[in-house]
């Protein structure tokens, strides 16, 4: 199997989290388009690195799910505070910097 | 040259007089007019002193100078304060504080009514003051300072009464013409400057003997402009009529004593530079001639006292500024006509006061008539001015203007048939508009308004006007007897003693031609106002309406100068506006509108900013692409 699919698959994945990021309102769902795009980069350097021979793509992405972890942490706890204060997981309701 | 201390004094105690009384304010308001008044009393007597002292003193030593401080010292540009007083100077002081004091004397009692009488006092000093240091200064700068003082003096009294709006522009009128001649004076200094390198009258008049025409040319059309504009000569005159604004002392003090008279002391004053450029001299005869004829021919229209006498005075110092156009011969005969209308002129118009107050006011000599059996002392005084200025002998106009008429003959040629033509013609017009003010004034049938009580005045205002219609009846003689003033001021004005040995006419025969216009121009009014019509009538010759409106000089200034200025300044303020601002408000809006388009894109929705984040990164990636590519 030609090693060039993965990269097809990253890119498709990168750009449904994109897309889904664009398009959704519900915070969850924006998160987890997030996770998604992560994981696509996180693909593409596995691949990259298989291509290459060359471990730095492999522990990059070991870096990224550490990150990942750490935003999950902290972005679930404000979603989960902003449902408690607006009753709402609409990214579009939490405006409030505009003015 | 005679060393003196004194001569500050003149300046110093009026001046003194004026700070104070306007420093104290209310305070001085119980005694401020005596005061004032001793001041400028002082000062006359301070004049005679240093008149007969004058007089000890012979030929050269008979001038005094007083240095006061060294003023400017820059480069080669050396300036002191110095006061001079010699044969021609000393006219003035006697003129400037003796009619002056007259007149502080007589607004006494005509002032009483006014609550701010101790201020009018004390801006009376400082014309006196003012018009003093002009007489005084030994530098044209210095007599600039006096030039620039008399201007402020009289805007202030002019405008004295300046809660009436129409006043406060008559002031400013004065104030803006009198500027317009002041450019004149500064020029004429600036030009002297660059010329001799100092500007003292002493350095000029040497250094004018070895001057270019041009030069002296130019020196003597600006002093031209800057005489025409204190003395209300054409083209600067229209500024006189509307001055009559001023409470009545005011034009006596304006016409007789001063202002007026500075553009004739001016020309006097430098001789010099007038004797060595024929063409300045020209120009200062045709400048006097035109406003001779242009007074007298306004003189004659005026129904308002005050203004019919003030065109005559623009007519009268036509005179003399013609006379001091026809050289050496004619600056004595012009400071003599000065003196004599200083003292008729003051005179008629404290008469003219004297009958407004006797009038409520009332200024139309329409509603007069029939005063002299009211106020005989008025009418008498009055009257004496009157025979006076026509010229009448032995009054005293009559040796002062015979004089400059005879001169004007004998200037030559047909200049000189001329001029003598203009100025007689002059002559009969003035005794044309004089017997008319008289006609309409003191004789005929009563005219008065219902509620007007005339009464003669008190004692301290015809006082003064009894003091002024005796010199109108000796001053002429005593000045002309063995040709007095013509032999005291020759070694200031006419150092090389020229005379014309040779008449056009005999004297005689001029003074019959002159006696002869006049009683033709009196005939006329006399028949002519037998029967004055209250209302002026609207059928009247065409030059009866030019004159009613000043032959239409405030319409020229107001089409040529004022519309034209008015709407330049309009347009440039306009070009500001529209261009210069319009330029900075661009600016502006181009900010202010971007700003507000690009504050769109904050609309505070995380998913359009990630929207934006995507499209930046892909262009970003696109941009690489095509770059490596």
């Amino acid at each position: 199997m030609d090693i060039s699919n993965y990269i097809y698959l990253s890119a498709i994945l990168f750009t449904i989290g994109a897309i889904g990021v664009v398009v959704r309102r519900n915070a969850i769902v924006v998160f987890m388009c997030i996770e998604l795009m992560l994981n696509a980069a996180n693909l593409a350097f596995v691949t990259f690195s298989r291509i290459h021979g060359n471990l730095a793509g492999q522990v990059t992405s070991f870096f990224t799910m550490v990150v990942a972890a750490c935003e999950v942490v902290v972005g679930l706890a404000i979603i989960v505070a902003i449902y408690r204060s607006r009753r709402s997981a609409s990214v579009d309701d939490a405006s409030l910097l505009k003015r | 040259m005679t060393i003196s201390t004194n001569l500050i004094y003149f300046i110093a105690l009026p001046l003194f007089s004026s700070g104070l009384l306007l420093l104290l304010g209310r305070k001085a308001d119980k005694w401020g007019h005596i005061f004032a008044t001793l001041v400028s009393a002082s000062v006359f007597v301070i004049g005679v002193i240093e008149f007969f002292a004058m007089q000890g003193r012979e030929g050269e030593a008979r001038a005094a100078t007083q240095k006061l401080f060294e003023w400017i010292s820059v480069g080669s540009l050396q300036v002191d304060a110095g006061l001079l007083l010699d044969q021609l100077s000393i006219c003035f002081v006697l003129l400037i504080s003796g009619v002056g004091t007259l007149i502080h004397i007589y607004s006494i009692a005509y002032m009483s009514h006014d609550r701010d009488r101790r201020r009018f006092f004390a801006y009376l000093n400082l014309f006196i003051a003012a018009m003093l240091l002009l007489v005084l200064g030994d530098s044209y700068l210095n007599l600039y300072v006096g030039w620039e003082g008399v201007g402020l003096a009289s805007y202030l009294l002019i405008g004295f009464w300046n809660e009436k709006p129409a006043y406060a522009t008559a002031a400013k009128k004065a104030f803006v013409a009198n500027r317009v001649g002041d450019v004149g004076l500064s020029l004429a200094i600036m030009i002297a400057f660059t010329q001799f390198g100092t500007v003292t009258f002493a350095g000029v008049k040497e250094g004018a003997s070895g001057a270019s025409a041009g030069a002296l040319t130019a020196i003597g059309a600006m002093l031209l402009l800057a005489a025409a504009g204190k003395s209300a000569q054409f083209p600067l005159q229209s500024w006189l009529g509307d001055a009559m604004a001023g409470p009545t002392p005011v034009s006596a003090l304006i016409h007789a004593a001063t202002m007026v008279t500075a553009g004739v002391y001016l020309i006097t004053r430098s001789n010099f530079i007038f004797d060595a450029s024929p063409t300045a001299q020209l120009m200062v005869v045709i400048v006097g001639a035109i406003t001779l004829l242009f007074g007298a021919l306004i003189g004659t229209a005026k129904d308002d006292i005050k203004k019919a006498l003030a065109a005559s005075t623009m007519s009268q110092i036509g005179y003399m500024i013609l006379a001091t156009g026809l050289g050496p011969i004619g600056y004595a005969f012009a400071i003599m006509h000065l003196v004599t209308h200083g003292f008729f002129k003051a005179g008629m118009f404290l008469g003219a006061g004297s009958v407004m107050h006797g009038m409520n006011d009332e200024v139309n000599m329409r509603r007069y008539g029939a005063l002299r059996k009211v106020m005989p002392i008025t009418a008498a005084t009055f009257g004496l001015g009157y025979l006076a200025i026509l010229g009448v002998p032995p009054f005293a106009g009559f040796y002062s203007k015979d004089k400059i008429i005879e001169t004007a003959f004998d200037s030559g040629g047909i200049q000189g048939i001329l001029l003598g033509s203009i100025t007689l013609l002059g002559a009969g017009i003035t005794a044309f508009y004089m017997t008319r003010v008289m006609v309409l004034t003191f004789t005929g049938t009563k005219r008065w308004d219902e509620k007007a009580h005339p009464h003669e005045s008190p004692f301290i205002m015809w006082a003064p006007m009894a003091a002024l219609a005796i010199g109108s009846v000796a001053s002429g003689f005593l000045l002309n007897s063995g040709s007095a003033l013509v032999n005291w001021l020759q070694p200031v004005v006419n150092e090389n003693q020229e005379y014309h040995s040779e008449h056009l006419l005999p004297p005689i025969v001029v003074s019959i031609m002159a006696l002869t216009v006049v009683a033709i121009g009196v005939a006329i009014a006399v028949l002519k106002y037998r029967t004055v019509p209250v209302v002026a009538p609207e059928n009247v010759l065409g030059i009866t309406k030019a004159a009613r409106k000043d032959l239409y000089q405030d319409s020229f200034n107001e089409a040529v100068f004022m519309r034209p200025g008015q709407k330049l300044t309009a347009g440039l303020v306009n070009t500001d506006y529209k261009v210069v601002d319009g330029l900075v408000r661009l600016v502006g809006w181009v900010v202010q509108i971007s700003a507000s388009n690009l504050r769109n894109i904050q609309n505070g929705y995380v998913r359009s900013y990630a929207l934006i984040m995507v499209l930046g990164v892909i262009a970003l990636i696109a941009a690489v692409w095509m770059v490596t590519l």
